[in-house]
Parts: C-alpha cells; sequence; structure tokens
C-alpha cells in the first residue's frame, strides 16, 4: 500500500508541477513540452486506478498526436507569450472566479461521498475486476451495446467537425503547378525522351 | 506485502531489464553490422572487414570512437534540450522492449494492452527528433524535423489500422496471447501474414516509414538537408540518436514478428521443429525482417516528400480503412471472430 501512495505521489506532484510550468515558463516551446510531462503523468495517475486502456490512449492520441501538432504549430509561428500576459491583472478577477467555482464543485462532490458513504463503492469499481475482465474488453462491452447510439453520434460530430476544418483552411491558390503522380507513373521512354541528330554547328 | 518481497521483486524486474538491455544491445550492434555488409553485398563492395575476424568487431570499434570523441554543443543552442533530445530518444525506443515476448511468457512486463504501449511508446519516439531539431538552432535541423514530424504522425495512421485489423482477428490486446492465437495446426500457413498479406505490406512499408528508414529517409536527406535533425550532433548523444534510430527499427522488426510471422512460434508444428527453443524462432524471423529492411535500403532510391506523404494519406490510409471494414465483415458473416467461436 505505501508503495501505491508513494508512487500516487509522485505522479501527482509532477502532474501538478508540470501543469504549472505550462503557465509559467517564458519559453512557448518549453510551456508545451511540459504539458507533455504532465500528460504522462496524467496517464501514470490512470494506470494506478486500473484504467490501463484510458492511459494509453492518453498517451497516444494527446502526448503522440495533438501535442506534436502544438509543438508544430509553437515552432513554426513564433508566439510572444510575453505580449499575452499584459492583461493578467485585468482577468485575474475572472480567472478567480472561475478557480473558486471549480473548488466549490469539488468540495460537493467530495461531500457527498462523505454524507452517503455507499456511493463510494461504486464508482470505486466502475469495471469488473481485472482476472473476469479485462478494461478495454469492459469498455467495449459498454460502449459498442448500451451507449451505442451516443458513440454514433460522437464519431459523427467528429466527422462533421473535420470536414468544417477542412473547408475553413482549404482556399484555391492561383497559379500553383501541382505535380499529378499518377501522370509522372504513365510517362514512358517514348513520350519523355527523344533522340534527335544534331547538326553540326545548327543546333537543334 | 513485506518490504522484502518488494525488494526482491524490483531485484528480480532489474536483473530481468539488464540481461534484456545488453542481449538487445548487443543484438542491434550485430544487426548494424549486418545492415552495412548487405549494403556492401548488393552495391559489390566488401563492407565492415578490418576491425576483428571479417570485420566482426566493427560495431564495438564505432561505439569506442563514439564516445571517446568530444561532444560539441553549438553556441546558439538550448543546451538542456540540445542534450536531453537524444536522451529521449534513445530511453522511449528501449522502454517499448518491456513487453515484447520473446518465448511464452518470457515479456519482463506482459500486460494486457502491450499493443496499445507499444503504440503509445512509439508515437512519443517522435518527440526526440523534434526537440533535436528545435534545440540545435539551426536551419538544416529544424527542417529535417518538422519533415519527420509530419512523416511520423502520418505513418502512424495506417499502422495503427493495420494493427486493428490483427486485433480483430486476434481477440486481445495482448502480445503474448496475439502469438498464441496464431498456434495453429497448419504452422506457417495459419500464422496472419496469409490472410492479411495486404496488411502485412501496409505494415512493413509504414514501419519504414515510421523509422525514417529509406527511401523515407527524408528527415536526414543528406543531399537536401546534409543529415537533418542530427546535424549539429557529434559523439555520444550522435551514438544515442543512432543507436535510438535502430532499437526502433529493431522494435517494429518484433513488432512484425509478433503480430503477422507467429512470434516464438514454430514455422512447421511437428517434433523436431518444436524441440527448437522458441526465442530462436522469434530471433531469426525478426532478423529475416531486418534483412528484408536493410535491402529495400540498398535497393531503393529516396522518395520525394510530395510522394511520401500522398503514399500515407491517399493510397494507405483508404486501403488499410477498407480493409478493417472488409475483415470485420468477413469475420462476422464467417463466424471466425473470436468471441463467437
Amino acid at each position: 500500500m505505501t508503495v501505491t501512495a508513494a508512487f500516487f505521489y509522485l505522479f501527482a506532484t509532477i502532474t501538478i508541477a508540470s501543469g504549472f510550468m505550462v503557465i509559467a515558463s517564458r519559453n512557448p516551446v518549453q510551456s508545451v513540452l511540459f504539458l507533455i510531462l504532465a500528460f504522462v503523468n496524467a496517464a501514470g495517475l490512470f494506470l494506478m486506478m486500473g484504467a490501463e486502456f484510458l492511459a494509453m490512449i492518453l498517451v497516444i492520441v494527446y502526448v503522440g498526436a495533438v501535442a506534436v501538432l502544438f509543438l508544430f504549430v509553437v515552432m513554426m509561428l513564433d508566439v510572444d507569450f510575453a505580449a499575452f500576459r499584459q492583461g493578467f491583472l485585468q482577468y485575474l478577477p475572472v480567472g478567480a472566479l472561475i478557480g473558486v467555482v471549480f473548488l466549490i464543485e469539488l468540495f460537493l462532490v467530495v461531500g457527498t461521498y462523505l454524507v452517503e458513504p455507499r456511493l463510494i463503492r461504486t464508482p470505486a469499481v466502475p469495471i469488473p475486476p481485472p482476472d473476469v475482465m479485462t478494461n478495454t474488453e469492459a469498455l467495449g462491452m459498454v460502449l459498442y451495446t448500451h451507449y451505442f447510439y451516443f458513440f454514433q453520434a460522437a464519431g459523427l460530430i467528429l466527422l462533421v467537425a473535420m470536414i468544417g476544418a477542412i473547408v475553413l483552411t482549404l482556399r484555391e491558390r492561383m497559379g500553383v503547378r501541382r505535380q499529378d503522380i499518377v501522370k509522372q507513373n504513365l510517362r514512358t521512354r517514348d513520350t519523355a525522351i527523344e533522340v534527335r541528330k544534331v547538326p553540326f554547328r545548327q543546333g537543334v | 506485502m513485506e518490504l522484502g518481497d518488494i525488494l526482491l521483486a524490483v531485484a528480480i524486474m532489474v536483473g530481468q531489464s539488464l540481461l534484456m538491455l545488453v542481449a538487445l544491445l548487443v543484438f542491434i550492434a550485430y544487426a548494424l553490422y549486418a545492415d552495412r555488409k548487405v549494403w556492401a553485398a548488393v552495391q559489390l563492395r566488401r563492407g565492415p572487414n578490418v576491425v576483428g575476424p571479417w570485420g566482426l568487431l566493427q560495431s564495438f570499434a564505432d561505439l569506442l570512437k563514439f564516445v571517446l570523441k568530444e561532444p560539441i554543443i553549438p553556441a546558439p543552442a538550448n543546451k538542456g534540450m540540445f542534450l536531453l533530445a537524444p536522451l529521449v530518444m534513445c530511453t522511449l525506443s528501449l522502454a517499448a522492449w518491456a513487453v515484447i515476448p520473446l518465448n511464452a511468457g518470457w515479456a519482463i512486463a506482459d500486460i494486457n494492452v502491450g499493443i496499445l504501449y507499444i503504440f503509445a511508446i512509439g508515437s512519443l519516439g517522435v518527440y526526440g527528433v523534434i526537440m533535436g531539431g528545435w534545440a540545435s538552432n539551426s536551419k538544416y535541423p529544424f527542417l529535417g524535423a518538422l519533415r519527420s514530424a509530419a512523416q511520423m504522425v502520418s505513418y502512424e495512421v495506417s499502422i495503427g489500422f493495420v494493427i486493428v485489423t490483427v486485433l480483430m482477428c486476434a481477440g486481445t490486446l495482448n502480445l503474448s496471447l496475439i502469438v498464441e492465437a496464431q498456434n495453429t495446426s497448419l504452422g506457417i500457413l495459419g500464422w496472419y501474414w496469409l490472410p492479411l498479406f495486404p496488411m502485412f505490406v501496409v505494415f512493413f512499408i509504414s514501419a519504414l516509414a515510421e523509422t525514417n528508414r529509406p527511401p523515407f529517409d527524408l528527415p536526414e536527406a543528406e543531399s537536401e538537408l546534409v543529415a537533418g535533425y542530427m546535424v549539429e550532433y557529434s559523439s555520444t548523444p550522435y551514438l544515442l540518436f543512432m543507436l535510438g534510430e535502430y532499437v526502433a527499427i529493431m522494435t517494429m522488426c518484433a513488432l512484425g514478428t509478433i503480430l503477422f510471422l507467429g512470434g516464438w512460434l514454430s514455422p512447421i508444428p511437428f517434433a523436431p521443429f518444436t524441440w527448437v527453443p522458441g526465442v530462436i524462432w522469434f530471433v531469426l524471423k525478426a532478423s529475416f525482417l531486418f534483412v528484408l529492411i536493410a535491402m529495400v535500403k540498398a535497393l531503393v532510391p529516396r522518395y520525394r516528400y510530395d510522394q511520401l506523404m500522398r503514399l500515407g494519406w491517399k493510397v494507405f490510409l483508404p486501403l488499410s480503412l477498407a480493409m478493417v471494414i472488409i475483415v470485420a465483415g468477413v469475420l462476422m458473416l464467417t463466424g471466425l471472430a473470436p468471441g463467437m467461436r
């Protein structure tokens, strides 16, 4: 139990510290890298709760794909974070208000458990024990049967969002010479090369 | 648990990991040698032949050379990140080997989501390249890093779908159980390479792109980018980059062996062949895939960048997506899907 607790505090401390460093570090690239560290440690916390599938998907989707694109953009555009901090004091009350709302909500959630101790048992074992069914199987069983329509709807929304993003960014540029690979591959020796006899001192 | 038990478990884990690490590194030293020998043989050269008998100690001489030289850190570089990048690359690619089963029950960690773990660790490998390219603070490394990031993210998609088809046939995410699912009386004909042959080809080509191997070595294309993201690196940091790259290649070979070539299973399921220890079959199969990769390097000219992107997004993605649907449909209609049997 002590080992589990030690690992929990390790992951939790690094998550919070790197989360703080995301907003504190001056260099935007370093911010993104700290964000990645926070993601990876959150995955570690998921693992400790027995949610192995969620942990791996967090790393694959957020760290492996989303954060790479973040990093890509931050490196390409020279984002000046110092400029963002200009209105820090101006926005402080709004930020503090949101923080307080979150804090109250957290207290309410924890408070419910204290009031009704039986509730703890239900969410603490949201999945069958690992020797009966693996985490991944259990998720699949629920997602593809009980919540099938919601799952499909989520997929549809993502598809629409993707098409929307493509439509928004697509622009027809004039005067661009594109390479048509099919056309290139269909070229033969006859169409590509012409052998000519060049008369002396006359050129082609 | 008692403290003694915990310490014993940790000691056993460390011992196993060290054994795996040493075996893997020695194997990689000779894989590197084999890579250069195959390349030389195709070009009618002799390849490394001076250090040791037939040049067998060449990789170790290279190791010494890299370690003993002076590491040069460019003045405008971001020093911390510059040194962190090769470490990240090397550590992450070695970490994938924690779940690879070399024989029945021989994985250091036999976890239920083994294949997802390898996929996750593999998708992190790109950070070593991006960080190296950015921290160098120089033109060519940066361009190489950007190319590499785009390339690895693109080909991960098709590798993911290839893995999904295999998972549907095997019905599990555990690497050992995926190998066991291929254990039929048919031997080599019962492995997944035969029914899923198009996916095996897609996997092989995507693995080349994912590990920045020729013909997809655009991130380090020497004719345009000098050496891509590795331009500013020298001595041990460079060694770590190169080691990480070769470990990643071996991981892909091992993954191909597990997913399509039946892991540690004997190709002929009779008595004299099944007596051979499974780990020997595993190493033979992984080496076979590695020789194929080495041959591709020697035979195929480098792709153009737009061709690379077209292949990933316009050819492999629709193909693998169609195969996922076809395989799922066939499994459902014939009742062969695991869990329906």
